[in-house]
């Protein structure tokens, strides 16, 4: 190990009060950041979470549909021309829509409710902890997700409410099926999901397009749009993007994360930069006695960005170690903070990253250093 | 450690007609005025004057630390005219080792890794630096400090660790500040045995600044400076003057 490492070394943890200024700059940036990523991260998880359940090909969308939520009706007819359509095996309709659920105190509360086939492949609950999807096929019979028992005012299997005016009992319960709005999820029988959300029976909101064996997406992406006016045929991966860009991008929330994490580097560039120039300031005279020694400049400045890497690997870990208890924390919220690997490895790179460039100060001003100092020192 | 040879009569350091200006405008200086001066190796020459006579400034232009504004200077035959900041840390780090006045230890690494410092610089590491280490240590007789940092040692401990830091490159000039100035006159004399044994036994040559007069028994040659010039020079010991004239040799 070269030895101005081991000097880094020291004179970091050398002023313990400085190590400890420094490690909160960077542990609060890095948290921010990774904070900030991670509901970014999870943000985009949870707006496309219908779009990455449902069992489809292709989703045939009113023209402009921005997002799952968007309320644009397709005429019911469509069905027949993208069953005609070259390579469609099945079109299974979808019925979204928002809705009142009336808790058993009088106080109503919105809901989205999804509705779909059930004796077909298509948009059904996942993770279901207790009933079952053909339980969901009885009249009056919806699904909901634990985590809003408290909200609609239910306890589980057996629970009666109001939904638009129609009594419904919950029939299903699923677990992690959570909405960024806060709006409950509800799925339901399609028949029954018009009803609940008045989408008349001559409209509906989606269909899922499962292609036969071997046909090629793209040529029926072109031939469903090019029979059928004002529709577009997205795969999951096309409709996933277009929700995520218009919550994201259209509403400002991207932005929004963004801002913070940017505002999280420059905190923890300021921080770190301060600390690394005033421990440099502190240390000039080894500094300068290094080059009386005839160390070479390059030799000088490895000894501060060692400094700023070791703050660096020490300050991600700290950070790294609460983001993951924020990670266990928003686990079963509306808003989880998701954490994948490579967030990790990028987060890493941008602390270094960080580090190195708050050592530029530090740098300049140690190339101002002139070894006679040391003579009148 | 293996060891530069140089021819025994070429001088280590040599210094012809050289002027320095320091500061610009109305600040500016001229603390040397064509001085000529030599080094040789085996002699521990001693450069005294008062504050402000140029002794640093001289150390400084043979140390390489600054390149004269006029005149030259050769380490080892090699010139130092035109050099920029990173040539001249090339020529310290080959051929001039430093003893300063406050020993400019470093507080955080311990005796054996400063003195391994010196030769970390040079890109030498690993067990053959760690041994150089602390053979240096051993010749000036601090066998049993290895392990001690700076504020575990007393202040001719410390700098006896800056003589060994000065010599474990085994360079064939050693300039020191002062060396005795923060010492008592035990350590004193302790360090400038040292400095003496180094230019006699191992023949480099040894350029001692200062104005304690209890370093001149040590000394092989007596220089004296006053305004920028040389103007004085004589064998050491002995006390024996020998006039010169004045910014001459």
């Amino acid at each position: 190990m070269p030895l101005n490492f081991t000097l880094a070394l020291r004179n970091l943890f050398h002023d313990r009060l400085r190590f400890v200024a420094t490690m909160i700059g960077i542990v609060f940036s890095v948290v921010l950041v990774l904070v900030q990523m991670g509901l970014y991260l999870g943000f985009g998880r949870v707006v496309s979470t219908m779009i990455d359940h449902a069992s489809a090909d292709l989703w045939i969308v009113r023209q402009g549909t921005k997002c799952f939520e968007d309320p644009s009706l397709l005429d019911a007819r469509v069905r027949d021309d993208v069953l005609a359509t070259a390579g469609v095996a099945s079109a299974e309709p979808v019925v979204i829509g928002f809705s009142d659920w009336r808790l058993p105190s009088g106080e109503m509360t919105p809901v989205f409710v999804v509705g779909s086939d059930l004796n077909a492949s298509g948009l059904h609950p996942w993770n279901i902890t207790e009933g079952s999807i053909k339980a969901l096929a009885g009249d009056e019979a919806v699904a909901v997700d634990q985590t809003y028992f408290k909200r609609l005012g239910i306890s589980g299997i057996g629970s009666t409410a109001d939904l638009r005016g129609r009594p419904v009992h919950v029939a299903a319960v699923t677990d992690g099926i959570r909405s960024f709005t806060t709006t409950p999820y509800v799925f339901a029988d399609l028949k029954h999901a018009r009803g609940y959300t008045g989408v008349p029976a001559n409209k509906l909101s989606y269909l899922l397009v499962k292609l036969k064996p071997g046909a090629n997406t793209a040529q029926v992406q072109h031939a469903l749009r090019s029979s059928i006016p004002n529709i577009e045929a997205l795969t999951p991966a096309a409709f996933r993007d277009r929700s995520r860009n218009f919550w994201l991008f259209g509403t400002g929330a991207g932005a929004a994360l963004f801002a913070g994490a940017l505002l999280g580097l420059i905190v923890g560039t300021v921080i770190v930069a301060q600390t690394l120039y005033s421990s440099t300031k502190d240390h000039l005279d080894e500094f300068a006695t290094l080059r009386a020694l005839g160390s070479s400049n390059a030799y000088i400045y490895r000894v501060i960005v060692y400094q700023a890497l070791l703050s660096a690997v020490i300050g991600f870990c700290f950070a790294a170690a609460i983001g993951f208890i924020v990670v266990e924390v928003t686990t079963k919220g509306a808003l989880p903070v998701v954490i994948t690997p490579t967030l990790i490895a990028a987060i890493f790179a941008l602390t270094v990253a960080m580090c190195v460039a708050s050592a530029l100060a530090a740098i300049l001003r140690v190339l101002r250093i002139d070894p006679v100092m040391v003579f009148s020192r | 450690m293996s060891r530069k040879l140089y021819p025994m009569t070429q001088p280590v350091l040599e210094a012809k007609g050289v002027t320095q200006v320091l500061g610009s405008g109305a600040m500016q200086v001229r603390a040397l005025k064509d001085v000529d001066f030599t080094l040789r190796r085996g002699e521990l020459a001693l450069l005294m004057g008062p504050s402000g006579s140029g002794k640093t400034t001289l150390l400084s232009v043979l140390g390489c630390m600054l390149t004269p504004t006029a005149g030259t200077v050769s380490v080892c035959g090699k010139s130092t005219a035109g050099a920029d900041a990173e040539e001249l840390a090339r020529l310290r780090r080959d051929h001039v080792g430093f003893v300063f006045q406050s020993y400019h230890l470093f507080t955080t690494l311990t005796a054996l890794e400063n003195v391994q410092l010196a030769l970390d610089v040079r890109g030498r590491r690993g067990n053959d630096a760690q041994s150089g280490a602390r053979h240096a240590l051993v010749r000036v007789g601090l066998a049993d400090k290895f392990a001690a940092t700076p504020r575990e040692l007393s202040g001719g401990e410390q700098q006896r660790v800056a003589i060994a830091r000065a010599i474990v490159s085994d360079p064939p000039a050693i300039l020191a500040d002062e060396p005795t100035a923060a010492l008592d006159g035990e350590n004193g004399h302790s360090v400038m045995k040292i400095l003496s044994t180094l230019a006699k036994e191992s023949k480099r040559g040894v350029l001692v600044v200062g104005h304690d007069p209890r370093l001149m028994p040590f000394a092989d040659r007596i220089i004296s400076i006053a305004d920028g010039r040389l103007v004085d020079e004589r064998a050491g010991g002995t006390g024996v003057p020998r006039l010169r004239a004045a910014g001459g040799s």
